[in-house]
């Protein structure tokens, strides 16, 4: 079984971001732009699996321009057997990138797609969803445990309710949560490696994905504001003057 | 004019309050543009959620659908139904739960349609405002005309429609079958008394400053007695303190309590992205340079060793 993993490339996590003076978005300039966390955990799964003697291949596809080929780049080093680009310039919106992915998913015939639950740029939380459904194949997101059994896989899922059990047959589309696992460090000699696993370019339109049968159904995005600001407030001297301003204002 | 449907939210017996939630979204929209809101109440014997739903104030009509199929809210079932029940509806909405985020965008993808999520505020019948980068920007974000309006409404940003309502309940058969390759396993709630973090209305938190999993428990007593939620910092869950599914922050959980309470954390930018939504926050740390007293709403520097049998002592 092959297993196909989606990496974003997005802002880093630690990087305090800001919006434009203009609003036209976030500055990216300069920026550092990391392997979308939640990816890096399907990543670690995907890896965990093959390492299992579950699945024979992992490969880490991305949407981009050149410079996405960093991060599957590192995910080659963590790892994956080899990676793809599907090349394309500006952002995609999810129904977009889903439509990529299916058209990936027909190409290699995966047994299993594993995504991020979301990306920490958009915050869509929506493009493994879309995939599945396009794919006509089941789901299972905010997965915190994957327990593959021959051609189906037992998923348990984190919302809000609990822990929810449900059991997929393959081929399915999996998206993590952050309980999953913890993603491996790259070690140097893994990155020299990496740089001789194949890398593929895939033009968008080889995939089925033609931006002209999605035309006027992207979102419009108008302008970014930053958020209303947090004011610094009061300082208390001691627990009891914590105690009294908190039930001063109701709060205890 | 719009003509909303919302996807009632529920357990099989009760109806959950994102479902009222969603509603005051619809409100807004047809506030600006008119017309009718309708609930749609999926599952197997859901008479009682249908009724619970039809009490919601402003509904018109509540369509149950009782199916086999459907008895657990299974994505790949679920969304199909959806669809199919969608004709007709210029908005689709559902509340930004776990569950609205699971189903809906399969429904968008069978629509053919992009999906709106999380929305915070409404602009117009088509126009929203939405956060990105885990809240850090505010994004004007409309839907293309002719396309169905598919979104959640983000549970943080609406309150819950008031119940007086009395919705006419209309039974409407399931227009689509199982899917086959999905199926329903159990649910384990969540652990113990402690409330949950993303619904408890008090939130205590501890970062790497504790040390040690054993100096967390003094975290849990004092919780215990206010009756909150407990959460942590990510340097605390890497220090193995405590399990990942108590991590704040941009890669963790994002709370919005009426009181978060940090002790020991500093305050770093993936941390304050989780709990910028909080009503208030308190910030407890011996480092008076800490970040975190940059946003909080009071500040106490002092030992939270000092502090927290203190509290523990004043709160009876």
């Amino acid at each position: 079984m092959k297993i196909l993993v989606g990496i974003k490339r997005v802002v880093d996590y630690n990087v305090r971001v800001r919006v434009r003076s203009d609003g036209s978005g976030v500055e990216t300039d300069g920026v550092k732009m990391s392997i979308n966390p939640f990816d890096e955990i399907a990543l670690e799964e995907a890896l965990r699996i093959k390492e299992a003697g579950n699945a024979e291949e992992v490969i880490v596809a991305s949407i981009g321009d050149a410079a996405c080929e960093q991060q599957l780049r590192t995910g080659l080093a963590m790892g994956a057997d080899r990676a793809i680009r599907v090349d394309h310039t500006g952002l995609l919106q999810p129904l977009s990138v889903a439509k990529a992915f299916l058209g990936l998913a027909e190409r290699e015939e995966p047994g299993l797609v594993i995504l991020g639950k979301q990306a920490i740029d958009d915050d869509n939380n929506q493009t493994g969803q879309m995939l599945a459904a396009l794919w006509g194949r089941p789901q299972a997101t905010f997965a915190s445990k994957i327990v593959l059994d021959g051609g189906s896989a037992t998923v348990t899922r984190e919302v809000d309710a609990g822990l929810e059990t449900i059991a997929v047959d393959l081929p399915a589309v999996i998206t993590t949560d952050l309980r999953l696992n913890e993603p491996r460090f790259v070690k140097l000699p893994d990155i020299m490696k990496a740089k001789r696993k194949p890398l593929d370019v895939v033009p968008i339109d080889d995939l089925g994905a033609k931006r002209d049968e999605l035309a006027g159904h992207d979102l419009a995005y108008g302008s970014f504001a930053p958020p209303p600001k947090r004011e610094r407030g009061i300082m208390v001297e001691d627990t009891a003057a914590l105690v009294a301003e908190l039930k001063n204002r109701g709060l205890l | 004019m719009s003509k909303i449907l919302i996807i009632a939210e529920h357990d099989g017996d009760t109806l959950n309050p994102g479902t009222a939630k969603a509603v005051s979204c619809a409100k807004a929209i047809t506030e600006s543009a008119g017309g009718d809101i309708d609930i749609l109440v999926l599952g197997d014997n859901i008479a009682d959620v249908a009724s619970q739903a039809a009490a919601i104030d402003g509904v018109a009509t509540v369509h149950a659908t009782s199916a086999a199929h459907l008895a657990a809210p299974l994505a790949a079932n679920w969304a199909a139904e959806i669809a199919a029940a969608a004709e007709g509806y210029s908005h689709v909405l559902a509340p930004s739960s776990t569950f609205g985020k699971d189903v809906l965008p399969r429904a968008a993808a069978l629509l053919g349609v992009n999906m709106v999520s999380d929305i915070a505020s409404v602009d117009g019948e088509r126009s929203f405002k939405r956060p990105v980068y885990a809240g850090n920007a505010i994004a004007e974000v409309s839907v293309p005309d002719g396309d169905t309006v598919v979104a959640t409404a983000r549970t943080a940003s609406w309150p819950a429609a008031t119940e007086g309502g009395n919705a006419t309940i209309n039974e409407r058969p399931a227009e689509t079958e199982d899917a086959g390759h999905t199926r329903y396993v159990g649910l384990e709630s969540g652990g113990g008394d402690r409330p949950d973090l993303q619904t408890a209305r008090i939130v205590l938190s501890g970062g790497r400053a504790f040390g040690s999993a054993e100096n967390f428990e003094q975290l849990y007593t004092v919780a215990d007695k206010l009756k909150a939620g407990v959460g942590a910092s990510r340097a605390a869950v890497d220090a193995g303190y405590v399990p990942n599914d108590m991590q704040v922050g941009q890669t963790g959980k994002i709370i919005a309590p009426e009181l978060y309470m940090a002790f020991g954390i500093s305050g770093a930018i993936q941390h304050i992205t989780g709990i910028k939504d909080a009503g208030t926050i308190v910030a407890v740390n011996k480092d008076a340079d800490a970040p975190i007293f940059e946003i909080a709403d009071i500040g106490l520097v002092a030992d939270l060793f000092k502090v927290l049998p203190e509290l523990e002592q004043q709160l009876g």
